[in-house]
């Protein structure tokens, strides 16, 4: 039987736990008293499942790509469509999830921080939804990268708040974030929005994204009657991962998360922290990082802002060393090609980020029978990288 | 009644403390050697070495932008450890607390921190993001050493409060800017019965920081409590200098930050 993770300090394994300033741990074992208290009361559950139908529209299909499968050879290949969710992509789960129990705490304040915006959006859009106040965090690089979901934010209500420590991307924000929950803990809820940051929000988040992989493995046993051979999943911070993967520990799935390469692991520019970084400490937990060799952490780089992390979620971490997940890394070109396979073949357009799921299945399908199958995970669409896309794509269509 | 405190043996005192915050490599390592001298003449009794660190969680924009001067200057974990001897050899007696963030200790390895602080001649350790739980192992290597580990306490520690106190070493650090920042003259209900309850477990002196920045503040937090911890401020202080020191006069700067700190603490 396999072993409970994480154990009672918030451990997988050697990675995770609070390395938190201590004005935070009264309120993270705050949280965690209400997290218990919420998962364990049926009719917090039952609340969170009639959000995610009603409102999220869940459950997301599963889609056979027939014509994509047709073209590349090989193992048949099916896509977990998270990019169906309500905003776009599977973060809303994990906001609806956070902000019914911010509710419950009676909190009327949250605070998010976002990289592409696409938490940032979740966050501001259940804000709205169950009036709470929000306040998002996003570097100032990325505000600049990702212009259009701060408009919606805004739409929607939220403040945005530019930090422009550092880079100006994710880790500043997160950074920020966690510095203006430490001022302000008592009446503010911190919804952090990947499966990072100190125990419980690891293990939390993942328990509010395993409806990916809990519905995958029910729609998949309907179709093909048996699991697939291959999960595929995109990971920065590591959530829609988590989610998908979780339900599957334990069966014969093998599970591949997929990093982001960048310009390349033999260059400076990625963000493959499993395949190029080593064990310390970012944002409150102990995981695989990019780092100098004094210690510091180092900046980032992919094309996609949703996997420009210099850390991983420790459940990861753990992952890797016991070699449960294989851990795999996809360039910025590998990427975008596989966006545009998918878009011209199946009339979807992924996020950059998700592509990157893709474009590591669609190198491994071809070399696998047509008896076998692959699950990937689809986490999100690819309306908010129009931008990107047209400065790669412009010439050629 | 306070017995515990001892840095070995270079603090004697259990009230009335002076704590001031510097970060190492501010703007320069040989300019922290001098901002340290100045601050034992006026009385410091324990120095605060901060290390620069890219993701200071526990710091507001002050003490971030000292720390990106540093490690712009060069600065790192090992070099602010090896910048202790040289503080000794221009002067400085007072005992030195190493403040880092966990993460560059974790990329040198316990046993050669240790080490590395034991050759040093370092009397103190501060690790802000490791909390009492995550501590065990630092906190029983630092006491083999003979190497005082400093707790913090926050209001909301609430229960935690005795467990920590209880175990503190060295000094215990108060961090509080409830009441006493802004305009306020005196110290609210709440703080006052925080350092109270703090006080009521502590064998060593409890100290408190955050927030400290003017004359009146300290004034106030020395009556109810052993000691005050200075950092943004003394920043500052620097920050206001750095025109003078750019262009060279180090005399005029040293001479204006010294009278500066006079004022703050006298």
């Amino acid at each position: 039987m396999l072993q409970v993770f994480p154990d009672l300090k918030g451990r997988y394994g050697d990675f995770g736990g609070k390395y938190v300033p201590e004005t935070l741990m009264g309120p993270l074992q705050e949280l965690e008293e209400a997290l218990d208290q919420a998962m364990a009361d049926p009719a917090f559950m039952k609340e969170y499942h009639h959000v995610l139908k009603e409102y999220a529209g869940r459950p997301t299909s599963l889609s056979y790509a027939d014509k994509l499968t047709g073209h590349l050879g090989g193992a048949k290949i099916y896509l977990k469509r998270e990019d169906l969710n309500h905003t776009g992509a599977h973060k809303l789960n994990n906001a609806i999830g956070q902000a019914l129990l911010a509710k419950r705490m009676g909190k009327e304040k949250i605070i998010a921080e976002t990289g592409a915006g696409q938490h940032g959006v979740a966050s501001a859009t259940v804000a709205a939804k169950f009036g709470l106040q929000c306040i998002v965090f996003m570097g100032e690089e990325d505000i600049r990268r990702q212009e259009l979901n701060v408009f919606r934010m805004k739409l929607l209500g939220a403040e945005v708040v530019s930090v422009s420590s550092g880079n100006g991307t994710l880790k500043d924000a997160t950074n920020e974030a966690i510095r203006y929950w430490v001022a302000n803990c008592e009446d503010h809820f911190y919804l952090i929005g990947s499966v990072v940051g100190p125990h419980p929000y690891p293990r939390m988040v993942r328990d509010f994204q395993r409806i990916i992989g809990d519905e995958s493995k029910r729609q998949f046993l309907e179709v093909e009657e048996e699991l697939p051979d291959r999960i595929f999943a995109c990971v920065g911070g590591g959530s829609n991962a988590m989610g998908i993967f979780y339900p599957f520990l334990e069966d014969s799935s093998e599970l591949i998360g997929v990093e982001a390469a960048g310009k390349g692991t033999d260059t400076l520019e990625h963000a493959a922290t499993l395949s190029k970084g080593t064990p310390g400490v970012i944002h409150g937990s102990m995981t695989y990082l990019m780092q100098d060799e004094n210690g510091q952490i180092t900046e980032p780089y992919s094309i996609s802002a949703g996997l420009d992390y210099p850390g991983i979620g420790p459940e990861h971490a753990h992952l890797f060393q016991t070699k449960q997940v294989r851990y795999e890394a996809i360039t910025d070109k590998e990427a975008l090609d596989a966006l545009k396979l998918l878009t011209q073949t199946e009339g979807i357009i992924p996020a950059i980020e998700s592509a990157h799921a893709l474009a590591q299945a669609f190198k491994e399908a071809p070399q696998m029978s047509e008896e076998e199958t692959i699950l990937i995970n689809l986490s999100g669409r690819g309306d908010k990288d129009m931008a990107t896309l047209m400065e790669h794509f412009q010439e050629e269509v | 009644m306070l017995t515990k405190t001892s840095f070995q043996g270079k603090l004697t005192k259990t009230d009335n403390l002076f704590i001031p915050f510097l970060v190492a490599g501010d703007p320069s390592p040989e300019l922290t050697i001098q901002f340290a001298l100045r601050l034992q003449e006026e009385g410091a009794d324990v120095l605060e070495l901060g290390v620069p660190y890219s993701d200071p969680l526990a710091d507001g924009p002050t003490i971030q932008r000292a720390a990106q001067r540093a490690l712009k200057s060069g600065m790192s974990l090992r070099k602010a450890i090896e910048l202790v001897p040289k503080l000794r050899e221009s002067g400085l007696e007072i005992p030195v607390v190493i403040f880092t963030y966990y993460n560059p200790v974790l990329q040198i390895g316990h046993d050669e921190f240790f080490q590395l602080l034991e050759q040093n001649g370092v009397e103190g350790l501060l690790i802000p993001d490791l909390p009492f739980e995550e501590s065990m192992e630092i906190r029983s290597q630092a006491e083999e050493k003979g190497i005082e580990f400093i707790s913090l306490v926050a209001p909301n520690s609430d229960q935690r409060i005795k467990q920590i106190a209880e175990h503190a070493k060295g000094f215990l650090y108060c961090v509080s800017s409830l009441g006493v920042t802004g305009e306020r003259k005196e110290m609210s209900a709440e703080a006052l019965s925080f350092i109270e309850k703090v006080r009521e477990h502590s064998q060593v002196p409890v100290a408190v920081g955050f927030g400290i920045s003017t004359n009146d503040h300290v004034q106030l937090v020395r009556n109810y409590a052993d000691g005050v911890i200075i950092g943004s401020k003394i920043i500052r202080l620097i920050e206001a200098e750095l025109e003078n020191i750019e262009e060279g006069r180090m005399d005029e700067a040293l001479e204006h930050f010294t009278k500066e700190i006079r004022e703050l603490v006298q």
